[in-house]
């Protein structure tokens, strides 16, 4: 009989890809390129918010966009049709995307002197918060008609994000969302998360948003 | 649903130690991870088989010890557990505030494993 030894192995299990997005970050802070990684559920305005970021950054910020998506390349069409440069991944199937996936987008993009990239990750509030994807700042989208029960149900996303984009604040007199309680749930998980309540469709908080991406940009070209 | 992604990175790290100490098989990994995981034992067992057939650890055993979800009081500094992921919004045990920051629950991470 053999026997059973024991092997210490004190090994983080995302070890490979957190040093993947580590490396990612670093290159893209040599060139002076901010990544941000943009997560929501489906539907909740990724794209009309990247639509509307571009137009509001126009002459002012160089932008690219990363989009990600598990079959179609629908998003990538709309927004290259805004004249922003824009590559589209299929992720085959995987519901994210990991930071070595953001390395062939980051390749797939002709030029490299952007001010500012986001990445459109898939529509899921569960896989993307788990891998790193060596963005600078994390950002995610939460709409009114999904309900202010989600920070219960997707904790870790919420605790992941630098920025809480609560959109579609024009349906907020047609529904019971309570956005106090919301508001002390994500704080609970997150207590240095920026919330803006925002509408892609009347444009309201719009500008307190581009005001911070505009902060942050100028921050980090100087950095 | 990212099931595939993680059990390969176990996988990859487990074969990188056995290979290192004369492994001949793999019986049992200890992993921890925290509350905050929607990954569920069962699922990660199945696409852990899946991924370490014909390998050193096929057969293996995940044993896996779910790190709890603690969170600290603002107001009074108390720090507490909650089962699970839906209760965070609980007001603390000792002051009935519910003004509370995340300390734990978010682990991932492979311990040990018993070899032959």
């Amino acid at each position: 009989m053999d026997d059973v030894r024991m092997i210490e192995v004190k090994e983080e299990i995302m070890a490979d890809n957190n040093q993947v997005a580590a490396g990612v970050r670093e290159r893209l802070r040599l060139q002076k390129t901010m990544l941000v990684n943009l997560m929501s559920s489906p539907g909740s305005g990724k794209t009309s918010l990247i639509l509307k970021t571009a137009q509001a950054l126009k002459g002012s910020i160089k932008l690219g966009v990363i989009e990600a998506d598990i079959e179609s390349k629908v998003d990538a069409e709309k927004v290259a049709a805004q004249g922003i440069p824009a590559v589209q991944l299929r992720t085959g199937g995987f519901c994210h995307l990991d930071a070595t996936m953001v390395t062939q987008g980051l390749e797939a993009l002709d030029k490299k002197d952007f001010d500012l990239l986001i990445i459109e990750n898939v529509g899921n509030l569960v896989c993307p918060a788990e891998f790193d994807t060596g963005a600078h700042k994390n950002v995610m989208i939460l709409s009114v008609p999904e309900g202010d029960d989600k920070p219960l149900k997707y904790p870790l996303m919420f605790s992941i994000c630098d920025v809480l984009l609560v959109n579609k604040i024009d349906y907020l007199s047609l529904s019971d969302f309570d956005m106090a309680a919301m508001r002390k749930i994500v704080l609970a998980l997150n207590p240095e998360i920026k919330i803006i309540e925002i509408s892609c469709k009347t444009g309201a908080g719009i500008s307190d948003w581009v005001d911070w991406l505009k902060k942050e940009v100028t921050a980090f070209r100087r950095a | 649903m990212h099931e595939l992604p993680v059990t390969e990175s176990i996988l990859k790290i487990v074969l990188a130690h056995a290979e290192k100490n004369d492994v001949r098989r793999v019986m049992t990994i200890g992993l921890q991870v925290g509350r905050l995981s929607d990954l569920e034992d069962e699922w990660m067992q199945r696409y852990f088989d899946y991924v370490s057939r014909g390998t050193l650890a096929e057969g293996a055993k995940l044993q896996i010890e779910r790190m709890p979800i603690r969170l600290e009081c603002n107001a009074c500094a108390e720090t507490y557990t909650v089962d699970a992921a839906n209760q965070i919004d609980i007001p603390c045990p000792n002051c009935g505030k519910k003004d509370a920051k995340l300390i734990s629950g978010r682990e991932y991470f492979i311990k040990n494993m018993e070899v032959i």
